[in-house]
């Protein structure tokens, strides 16, 4: 065959029923990538540590640190604006990148 | 001898989260392909944290399975399987048996009795073309628990109506024009119908309110035999609302009596949230474009219906006020 | 020490499933099964197979429910014919696609409309392509001795691919026969515990049935075909080990009278038993007859009917199905196809018989040899046989 194969692989190596064989690999992909333009900015004087944001995360973005706040992690926040909303404290606002 | 499965006796030393200790587990993880805000995989991320594992999951066909099985990724830490659209529940059932016989004949350690079997699907694999597989499996009586993410439509093939898309909702096979207003039928109560199986535990829930969802959805998998829960999953993507909307939209259902909060346990109604002064209706359905086109007398009657759905709730529960 | 006794084919196959002890039973009743799963529910709730038997509510939901078991890693099983297994088909098809080790018993019967439950292979013909191993019982030995070499089979790591063991419905599953029942530690010897490759296992975290993306997918189906013909040895290799253990061989195509044969039979199922003394009458009778009897059906064994059939002339090939608007019979459009690559083969004639439980009796067969050099001749593809028309 001439031209290049868009394929993941040789059709020997994939597993059978094309098993995934490690958990959690979508990790890999960075969905960061797909926010347009704004983020969101924590003022961590204001927040609460109630931990909204981070059971309101569809992306879990967020992440529990020792002081009891959170993180934002930026690889793979979309951008949604969820936790900006949700925030009691008014501690989350969408700024632009 | 008779087993009878009690949830009540199930549920007898349930130890309840709070609301600032909630678990760390996680069957998902980040970098999956949902949409910006989407309120499904947040609902189902939540669900499966209230249960901490272990656990095997079984997928429908839909949003989830899509979004988190791209090969060669997938989004999730825990064994799961995907088979078709129409039978997570009979999917479930194989592997509820299979376990069971394998650990009754020592060929798996007895301690793997506690791994959760866990089906989901989206309310067109739930309650349309899923509704057979999910009614065998409940009858049958199998201990598993089956999770409805009901985002009211077929969103995953593009915003088309299920049973379960309310009266009034524009989906592309229930668009409004010249000779239609959008769906014409009333919202199917799937709950009712699950509780008329006579399952031990039944519940709504909404991600809003999620320590009361992660407390049903441990209640669910600590009880014998079959447990279904039937979860609000807003989708801004299909309900044309903003990305940022889902829990107020969450949150804004439940507190407009549209979508109540209750158990059906041992066959008994109880409302975890009993709503005193309800927001109208139409502050519900003003942020979701999908509704935009109705006029005030068909918001009336989703008023009505919505109302009349409330108090036959209230009356189950034996909470109905004297007239 | 083996005993023999009298038994209708049907309990036959679920007596091999109890000897395989089968981890998961999960079926549907359809006319002419239902004496298997019956006698299976006897069996569990007697304790004599230590099974889950669950009573689904259709057969799409057994097929389902087997998927799940067997991912799992639990030995299934299950049965049904005609419309249950057209029903479940959307299930096969992802079975074979995933991989996944389980033996249907499949009592064959013909497909609605009009509404029959008579015997024909419409009901396995209308599926072939599912990526199934498919093979043909003749009579209530082969019934009882292929479900076991099924599960053999279909659990080698080498296969992981599910198994139909087809019988037809009345005609073989309704028969009462002379059968040698072999003994529990004989098969147990013959069939170690379900050790499967990949499973569902919380220790062990693993995705089934992932989004098969077009970078991927033509991958997968190359694999499943590769998978499927890689096959033929080991099913060859466990038939041989049945008989090596029990004394019965098995092999994918058996053949009879074919010495000096200018035109040989070709059949499939328990109409072969039929043929068989046609056959044997004609060459008392002084006809250089022969018959080949196709027992594998999936994956097809191609070098062993080439073998077969290269000394005769003709061929005259029964199909007990149609594939309505197109080239004819199953069986006679494939062999067709497979002998058309190679030189010096047989011409062909090919007979539609016995649909929807008509009868076809040792005067057919000879019928049709005579009849055959004529439908050559006149360059028809083929001929319903049995039809009323005039």
């Amino acid at each position: 065959m001439g031209r290049k194969i868009e394929a993941v692989c040789r059709w020997q190596d994939l597993e059978p029923g094309i098993l995934i064989l490690q958990p959690g690999c979508a990790a890999e992909f960075k969905t960061g990538d797909w926010r347009t333009g704004q983020k969101p900015v924590i003022d961590y004087d204001k927040c609460v540590k109630c931990g909204r944001c981070y059971i309101y995360c569809p992306d879990l973005s967020y992440e529990l640190r020792e002081d009891g706040k959170y993180d934002w992690l930026a690889d793979y926040c979309k951008g949604c604006g969820i936790c900006a909303v949700e925030c009691p404290a008014g501690a989350i606002t969408m700024e632009d990148e | 001898m008779m087993d009878k499965m009690s949830a009540t006796e199930a549920l007898k030393d349930f130890q309840k989260y709070t609301p600032k200790d909630f678990p760390a587990y996680e069957a998902l993880v980040p970098g999956h392909r949902g949409c910006q805000g989407c309120g499904e995989i947040l609902a189902l991320r939540q669900v499966l944290k209230g249960m901490g594992g272990p656990m095997i999951v079984t997928s429908a066909t839909g949003c989830m399975e899509i979004i988190t099985s791209p090969y060669p990724h997938t989004a999730w830490n825990v064994p799961w399987i995907h088979v078709a659209f129409e039978n997570a529940a009979a999917v479930a059932s194989g592997i509820e048996a299979g376990r069971k016989a394998m650990i009754r004949k020592g060929i798996l350690p007895a301690e793997e009795a506690d791994c959760k079997i866990v089906a989901y699907g989206g309310d067109g694999g739930t309650a349309d073309i899923g509704l057979q597989a999910l009614s065998g499996a409940m009858e049958r009586g199998h201990n598993m628990v089956y999770v409805c993410l009901d985002n009211e439509a077929y969103m995953n093939t593009g915003i088309q109506r299920s049973s379960s898309t309310p009266f009034g909702a524009n989906t592309t096979t229930t668009p409004p024009g010249e000779l239609s207003f959008g769906q014409a039928t009333d919202k199917k109560d799937i709950p009712g119908i699950i509780a008329a199986h006579g399952v031990p535990y039944v519940a709504t829930a909404s991600p809003f309110y999620y320590t009361d969802l992660m407390n049903k959805a441990k209640k669910a998998a600590t009880v014998k035999g079959p447990a279904y829960l039937h979860v609000f999953a807003p989708c801004p993507t299909g309900w044309r609302a903003a990305p940022s909307s889902a829990m107020t939209l969450a949150k804004l259902a439940v507190e407009s009596k549209y979508w109540p909060l209750y158990e059906v346990i041992d066959g008994k109604y109880v409302i975890n949230k009993k709503i005193k002064k309800a927001k109208p209706i139409g502050e519900y359905l003003k942020p979701q474009r999908r509704f935009s086109h109705l006029n005030p007398a068909q918001i009336e009657y989703i008023q009505a219906q919505v109302d009349a759905k409330y108090d036959r709730l209230m009356y189950l529960a034996g909470e109905a006020e004297d007239e | 020490m083996a005993k023999r006794i009298g038994l209708e084919s049907s309990l036959a196959c679920s007596e091999a499933v109890r000897l395989a002890d089968a981890d998961v039973i999960a079926a549907y009743p359809i006319t002419p099964q239902t004496h298997i799963v019956e006698h299976l529910s006897e069996l569990v709730a007697d304790g004599k197979l230590d099974a889950e038997f669950v009573p689904v509510e259709s057969e799409h939901s057994a097929m389902s429910a087997c998927v799940g078991s067997s991912a799992a890693g639990a030995r299934t099983f299950t049965a049904t014919s005609s419309q249950g297994l057209i029903l479940m088909s959307e299930i096969m098809w992802i079975a074979s696609g995933m991989r996944l080790a389980m033996v249907m018993a499949i009592a064959n019967r013909s497909l609605s409309a009009p509404i029959s439950i008579w015997n024909d292979h419409s009901d396995i013909m209308s599926i072939r392509d599912c990526g199934w191993i498919q093979y043909f019982c003749e009579n209530g030995q082969e019934v009882m001795d292929l479900t076991i070499t099924g599960f053999k089979i279909s659990e080698d790591p080498r296969v992981m691919l599910p198994v139909g063991v087809n019988l037809d419905g009345f005609n073989l599953s309704h028969v009462i026969e002379p059968i040698l029942i072999p003994e529990a530690d004989e098969v147990k010897a013959y069939l170690p515990p379900f050790k499967p490759p990949y499973r569902l296992d919380p220790n062990d975290p693993k995705t089934f049935g992932s989004v098969g993306v077009p970078e991927v997918y033509a991958e997968l189906r190359k694999q499943l075909e590769e998978a499927l013909q890689d096959s033929l040895p080991v099913i060859e290799e466990h038939w041989q080990g049945f008989a090596d253990r029990f004394g019965r061989a098995y092999k994918p195509i058996e053949t009879d009278f074919m010495d000096g044969a200018e035109v040989a039979l070709v059949t499939m199922g328990s109409i072969s038993e039929t043929a068989y003394t046609a056959v044997k009458e004609m060459r008392e009778a002084g006809k250089k007859v022969g018959l080949i009897r196709i027992r594998l059906w999936r994956p097809f064994p191609v070098e062993a009917f080439i073998e077969a059939v290269s000394a005769v002339k003709q061929l005259v090939v029964m199909d007990r199905s149609l594939s309505y608007g197109g080239a004819g019979g199953p069986v006679a459009t494939e062999l067709r196809a497979l002998m058309s690559a190679r030189k010096n083969m047989p011409q062909t004639a090919s007979y539609i018989i016995g649909l929807g439980g008509r009868d076809v009796t040792r005067g057919d067969f000879k019928e049709m040899v005579e009849a055959a050099p004529s439908q050559i001749d006149a360059g028809r593809v083929y001929d319903f046989f049995g039809v009323k028309e005039d």
